[in-house]
């Protein structure tokens, strides 16, 4: 009895030769979808109206690439970097013991996320309609003279004419820049909400003031929330400075190929090529996000990566204007 | 006056000796009166163990000594300085940040939880006090906090994260790190209890050496082993008042109060 036990357990099972489950349904996909890829490809090379002799003439053309280097990526990369640090500025605000501060940080993130981007660069474009001059010094200063008997006093330290500083990419930079900051200062908030607050006693036992404990102690480790988020709001960014054409801004990518597609009455293959450009500038930023994502996504487990892989999507969706708050 | 009154270990004590005085601390969160009039004195150089049940006050207590909460009523003054306040003219006035944060440096703090900065080595944890905070030159601070390392003997872990450190070896991290302000006072809360039985000796350790040098300590605790060999008063608290209070061996071997008895019971 006892020896038969033992080789029972010492023998070694023979592998499994099983016959797989058969799946007749792939089949049927991939026979479906390649039909509906040939129909795709046979639009693309034989109707004329998408002239791509014509596009790749035109979508190298010097306006464009300018329009591509200033209007879409010095935007992008300038509007992301003061939005940023506006957006700290606001996140710490929201996160202040002062009820004033908590409330202005709070309406401007109420304002900036309620307008819609598109409607708010078309305002910030006409801006120059309030005032011809743009000027600094004590408010009501007309109204108030008149109280005291004072006719048309005047109290301003200084102005520009709003012409000169309000140019359209001003307008849009400052019509992005302040949007963006509203969600970032969201995603920063949350950001510093995720990290422990016995970090916080621990760097105010030790004496550190409370701009010291945010630099040194709290921001740090509040890197890894908020930079997948800031990753995406970057991606959303550069898609929404095609909006610009609403300010509108001349230097940039699409005014350039909806002025070209407008001028010669060949519309349809200049939209394709934003696409196209489009396309290819999202993809240089999505292999960045992907090594972030990677990198910043560690000891997040699978739940974690899916909540980060959500918030892509919600980028990609939100395409006319950032998307809402980090859970 | 004061000379007529003995504290309670039975030595007079002069007004000059003691480290921490508090009186009728109050404390509530919200509706809930937490601290309900606590008396301590603890005089420099003493070992004070503060034992008592979960909820009872004693993590709240230790964190208004060094203001981390603010209390509703008393006064607490830590050699000599009022925590908190400003009196003047018969009225108190609150202490700016900046002064309740220079309070602070004088007296260090060790949590259950260690609460180490996990972006930095363990060197760096040590460092970054003294260097921000104190404006020390950092080749000072640098030798100072290696000599440190090496006393809770962690000279070969100096590069390490805490992350890389075991439990125990984490809280002797923290430990430096709170005594490189130089600190006059150390409060301990539960130092040992979030760890794995076989590190709580090596903390305890460590802590011992640090009474034999002379540091003042009030050490919250459920190791009574620890509060009969280095204790010098004890105090029992529940329910948010003190209970009972002596001599750590007298108290273990013979609980006056009920409530004492029935603790010590539990943890023994
Ligand atoms: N920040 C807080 N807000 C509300 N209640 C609190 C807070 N901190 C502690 N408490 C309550 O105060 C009581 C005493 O807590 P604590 O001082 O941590 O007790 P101990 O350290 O003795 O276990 C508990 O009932 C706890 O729930
Ligand atoms: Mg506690």
């Amino acid at each position: 009895m006892e020896s038969e036990e033992v080789t029972t357990v010492r023998a070694r099972p023979e592998p499994i030769r099983a016959v797989p489950v058969r799946h007749p349904g792939r089949w049927v996909t991939v026979a479906v979808l390649a039909v509906l890829a040939a129909m795709f490809v046979h639009v693309l090379v034989t109707n004329d109206a998408f002239n791509w002799s014509f596009m790749v003439d035109k979508m190298f053309r010097p306006p464009i690439i300018e329009g591509l280097l200033r209007g879409t990526v010095l935007m992008t990369v300038s509007a992301m970097v003061i939005g940023v640090a506006l957006g700290v500025v606001v996140a710490i605000m929201r996160l202040s013991d002062n009820p004033i501060l908590r409330g202005v940080a709070w309406l401007y993130t109420w304002f900036f996320r309620a307008v819609p981007r598109l409607v708010l660069l078309a305002v910030f474009g006409n801006i120059g309609i309030l005032w011809s001059r743009i000027e600094f010094g004590v408010p009501f200063d007309t109204q108030l003279g008149q109280l005291f008997g004072i006719d048309n006093l005047q109290l301003r330290l200084f102005g520009f004419s709003s012409r000169d500083i309000l140019t359209g990419f001003m307008a849009g930079l400052l019509g992005l820049a302040l949007s963006e900051a509203a969600y970032m200062a969201e995603i920063v908030r949350a950001g510093i909400q995720s990290v422990d607050p016995g970090q916080t006693e621990a760097a105010q036992a030790l004496g550190m003031s409370r701009g010291q404990l945010l630099r040194r102690v709290v921001l740090p480790q509040a890197m890894r929330v908020i930079i997948p988020p800031t990753g995406n709001e970057t991606i959303a960014m550069l898609k929404d400075t095609s909006l610009l054409l609403y300010v509108p801004v001349s230097v940039e990518l699409f005014f350039q190929l909806d002025a070209v597609g407008k001028r010669t009455f060949q519309i349809f293959p200049m939209y394709v090529a934003a696409c196209l450009w489009y396309l290819f500038l999202t993809s240089i930023l999505l292999v960045g996000q992907y090594f972030l994502e990677r990198h910043f996504g560690k000891g997040y487990g699978p739940a974690g990566r899916a909540r980060l892989r959500l918030r892509t999507i919600a980028a990609e969706q939100g395409g006319g204007g950032g998307q809402g708050a980090v859970g | 006056m004061s000379e007529l009154i003995p504290t309670q270990t039975g030595a007079p004590a002069a007004e000059s000796e003691l480290m921490v005085r508090a009186e009728q601390v109050h404390k509530s969160f919200g509706h809930i009166e937490v601290l309900k009039g606590i008396d301590l004195e603890v005089r420099s150089g003493e070992v004070c163990c503060l034992l008592g049940p979960s909820g009872s006050g004693k993590s709240t207590f230790l964190r208004c000594i060094n203001h981390l909460e603010k209390i509703n009523a008393g006064r607490i003054w830590v050699d000599g300085d009022l925590i908190g306040y400003r009196e003047r003219g018969g009225k108190l006035h609150e202490l700016r940040e900046k002064e309740v944060a220079a309070q602070r440096r004088a007296i260090g703090m060790v949590f259950q939880r260690f609460n180490l900065f996990p972006h930095m080595t363990a060197l760096e944890n040590v460092i970054e006090a003294p260097v921000r905070v104190k404006r020390e030159p950092k080749a000072a601070v640098r030798e100072r906090a290696e000599a440190l390392l090496a006393r809770v003997g962690l000279a070969d872990k100096m590069g390490n994260y805490p992350g890389q450190l075991s439990g125990g070896q984490q809280q002797r991290v923290a430990i430096a790190r709170a005594l490189a302000m130089q600190p006059k006072l150390m409060l301990f809360d539960e130092p040992t209890s979030a760890l794995d039985p076989e590190l709580v000796g090596e903390v305890l350790d460590v802590m011992k050496d640090l009474a034999r040098d002379g540091m003042t300590m009030i050490v919250v605790t459920h190791e009574i082993g620890f509060a009969r060999e280095v204790g010098d008063t004890l105090v029992f608290m529940d329910g948010g008042v003190v209970v009972e209070r002596g001599n750590p061996r007298e108290v273990i071997a013979n609980p006056r109060h009920e409530r004492t008895k029935t603790f010590l019971a539990k943890v023994l």
